[in-house]
């Protein structure tokens, strides 16, 4: 493969998507899927061949605004169709070329004119089965660019001059950790695409890896040369089955196309990757217990130093790095490191996929530059707290993160900013939060899932996160005293501080964030027996009481 | 001609000591009779870093570090007892006395068992958590040993010394969190299981969980010394 043939391939599919006069997309990630995308499609295929029109129906990844879906795309004409059914094919078919039908469309402007897509960019644009289409629109162009023009320490260079920080929630600089393990030693070397994500709430990853998989191989690749790796691994849970199936579709058709394998576009280097399935423990999401169950042992995490970039998988050098990581290489390398630079703030580069859930209009995935107001997310893009309810916080960064009181939403989305108010940016889930939502209760959940995701290897994290629990049931039943709530901060800090692994030492945060926020909601339970939000059941202490 | 040793010189609490390079803290500090607590660590065992005990302050790190695992440095600066580590450990030694059911008074390790001498010479008087008292079995189908989920601390010793010593692998552990077990084979009961019978994992466990049967009380004190004493020899082969 060389580029004039990928340049060739790309424009045989624009010559080919010419020969219509339409192209009807349709999302078809789960969200959309679920409510019947499936037969949607198959209708409007079967009105597109009644009418006798020139229509491409393509089916594509996530376009975004999930809960208006199954969503709808005519192009060239940017129309976007919500909530459409099988039964609206015909109509929507026939409109072509007229005016667009009334009481589907909808103007979804706010929403998108604010987002800036990088990671996003082919989502809704490309079929993720097929490699041709990624290619149409500059897909493996850098990795080309990168094998046939740059050296490894020249990628290094510029993912570095980026200023990519890793997108799994810790943001450590992505090209610091590629010159480590470039510069260690020895002749094997891995690279590992870490998809398991396990965050409540967070599907960001998952979009990426079924609605645009070729972003990620192709980033993975370019780390390989990059830093001297001949294999990679993706890894991703089993609760992703759609997910696994596109990228297996992926690689399979990039082995095919030359773009996988060996001496690839004729140079020395060789490199082919595998995806090995995960069993749903959230803990294997921490890179040390990731690279045990890749490696077939139990899932648990070893402590670092030694670091994966130094001592990984089978004790060779391994490169970990996040889906959303791999997935801003590409553009990165094809855009120049200074193009990345420029967007952001100023510890921060670049953009970041937020998977919007919880009290929010617009409940769904978006893209946003890094530095963005949270009460633009909040807003603007997502369209503000439905139900003329308030906005009361928002949590970011899942289980490991914290909550944002609903008053500091002048806050600029960063690394830096978002760990000073006590949260994480974390992988990227932000729920959002309103007044009926009860903040102990809140923090008790996240607590019961750090507690059964456990893996029971260090005693801080194993016993605490239970016995936090259990104090947290305490106040949450009107059961608690004063003295369980100077026990409970105890035991944040000693799980914190103590915990073997990035899971226990965070555990405590939805805890320690909430009590520095929204303090008074604990005392209310404990010293009035009384539940502001009115969520917490009482029961156990009027039966104390009777 | 015999490899360089590179030799590193570190302060620990104070005390200006040197060691090999590779050497961890905790083996410096205690061929300088600095005392580090420990539990799931035993000399002659691979180490797992996992009872959080012997965490160290090193100056210039926010991060506690394990001795067990951490390796010295030349200039580094170590702190064992600072009074943010003792509370860490006092907290970390209630969290195992309310995680199960641990009652010296009728357990056969009462005088033996390294958790409760841990608990004495850490001071602690009593546990402000709330005892978990799960209901846990014991298996005595084994004709020499039994074990005691009750006792257990999931130090992993057992598991260890079973694996890399006796070559068996008959224990290892099952369950995640708080319902993690160590189990023999594939969750069989002890006495159906491919064990050995060396009874090593009996002598390497720190508290009653697993004991011999045939010996009670005061008769029942461990032997894990053994463990060096055998690699020495192994390695001199």
């Amino acid at each position: 493969m060389t580029i004039e043939e990928l340049e060739q391939i790309a424009k045989s599919v624009l010559q080919e998507n010419a020969k219509c006069d339409y192209e009807v997309n349709v999302c078809m990630d789960l969200a959309c899927a679920s409510q019947g995308a499936d037969l949607l499609r198959e209708a409007l295929v079967k009105a597109t061949e009644a009418s006798g029109k020139k229509v491409l129906v393509r089916r594509t990844g996530c376009m975004g605004p999930c809960s208006s879906g199954p969503l709808v795309r005519v192009d060239p004409e940017e129309i976007l169709y919500r909530r459409v059914n099988a039964g609206h094919a015909d109509a929507i078919v026939n409109s072509l070329g007229k005016e667009p039908v009334a009481g589907l469309q909808c103007d979804l402007s706010e929403h998108f004119d604010k987002q800036v897509r990088v990671v996003l960019e082919n989502a809704g644009h490309i079929d993720p089965e097929k490699i041709d289409d990624y290619i149409s629109r500059d897909g493996y162009k850098a990795l080309l660019t990168a094998l046939t023009e740059m050296t490894p320490n020249g990628v290094i260079h510029r993912i570095t001059e980026s200023g990519l920080r890793g997108r799994g929630g810790g943001g450590y600089p992505t090209g610091l950790k590629w010159g480590t393990v470039a510069k260690a030693g020895g002749d094997v070397k891995y690279v590992v695409c870490n998809g398991d994500e396990g965050d409540p709430g967070a599907f960001m990853d998952r979009s990426v890896m079924e609605g645009d998989p070729h972003r990620i191989i192709e980033g993975m690749t370019i780390a390989a040369y990059a830093v001297g790796a001949s294999k990679g691994f993706i890894y991703v849970r089993a609760e992703y089955p759609v997910a696994v199936s596109r990228l297996t579709t992926a690689l399979r058709e990039a082995r095919r196309r030359g773009l996988l394998g060996n001496n690839l576009c004729g140079t020395t280097f060789s490199f082919d990757v595998e995806i090995r399935l995960g069993a749903g423990a959230f803990v294997c999401g921490e890179e040390t217990a990731l690279i045990a169950s890749i490696e077939g042992r139990r899932g648990t995490p070893k402590p670092r130093p030694p670091y994966p970039a130094v001592s990984g998988l089978w004790g060779k050098p391994t490169l970990i790095n996040n889906v959303e990581t791999y997935a801003n290489i590409a553009p990165i390398v094809r855009n120049g490191g200074k193009w990345f630079f420029n967007m952001g703030s100023e510890r921060s580069k670049g953009t970041k996929v937020f998977a919007l859930t919880g009290k929010i209009t617009n409940t769904g995935l978006v893209e946003v530059p890094m530095g963005i107001k949270l009460w633009e997310i909040i807003d603007v893009i997502g369209g503000g707290v439905p139900g003329g309810h308030k906005l009361k916080a928002i949590q970011t960064g899942g289980p490991s993160g914290g909550c944002i009181p609903a008053d500091m939403m002048g806050l600029g989305v960063s690394y830096d900013a978002l760990m000073a108010a006590g949260s994480i940016m974390g992988s990227g889930g932000m729920i959002v939060m309103d007044d009926t939502s009860c903040m102990v209760n809140v923090a008790r959940f996240f607590i019961e899932f750090c507690m059964t995701e456990s893996c029971g290897k260090c005693i801080p994290c194993r016993a605490g996160t239970a016995q936090m629990y259990t104090l947290l049931t305490r106040i949450c039943e009107g059961t608690a005293t004063m003295d369980d709530l100077s026990l409970l901060e105890d035991l944040c800090s000693t799980v914190k501080e103590a915990s073997l692994c990035g899971l226990g030492q965070t555990a405590p945060n939805p805890v320690l964030s909430t009590l520095k926020y929204f303090r008074n909601e604990y005392m209310e339970h404990i010293e009035h027996k009384r539940c502001p939000a009115g969520v917490c059941n009482m029961k156990a202490h009027v039966e104390a009481l009777a | 001609m015999s490899e360089a040793v590179e030799v590193k010189t570190l302060i620990i609490d104070d005390r200006e000591v040197s060691g090999r390079r590779g050497q961890t803290i905790l083996e410096v500090a205690r061929e300088n009779d600095i005392h580090i607590p420990t539990l799931c660590h035993l000399d002659g065992l691979s180490e797992v870093g996992a009872c959080r005990l012997c965490l160290v302050e090193i100056k210039g790190n926010s991060k506690l570090l394990p001795a067990c695992i951490a390796t010295i440095s030349e200039g580094m600066e170590v702190s064992t007892h600072t009074e943010r580590l003792q509370k860490h450990r006092r907290t970390i030694l209630e969290l195992l006395f309310a995680e199960r059911n641990h009652i010296c008074s009728v357990c056969v390790a009462n005088g033996n068992c390294e958790l409760q001498a841990l608990g004495q010479s850490q001071g602690l008087t009593h546990v402000r958590l709330p005892y978990r008292n799960p209901d846990l079995h014991v298996d005595a189908s084994h004709e020499r040993f039994t074990v005691d989920h009750n006792r257990c601390i999931l130090c992993t010793r057992c598991v260890r010394v079973c694996a890399e010593i006796e070559g068996a692998h008959v224990w290892d552990v099952m369950g995640r969190g708080i319902n993690s077990l160590v189990i023999t084979d594939l969750n069989d009961p002890w006495g159906d299981s491919s064990c050995t019978r060396c009874g090593k994992c009996v002598q390497v466990c720190p508290t009653g969980a697993l004991f011999d049967k045939s010996k009670v009380g005061a008769e029942h004190p461990k032997h894990p010394d053994f463990l060096p004493y055998l690699n020495m020899m192994r390695e001199a082969q």
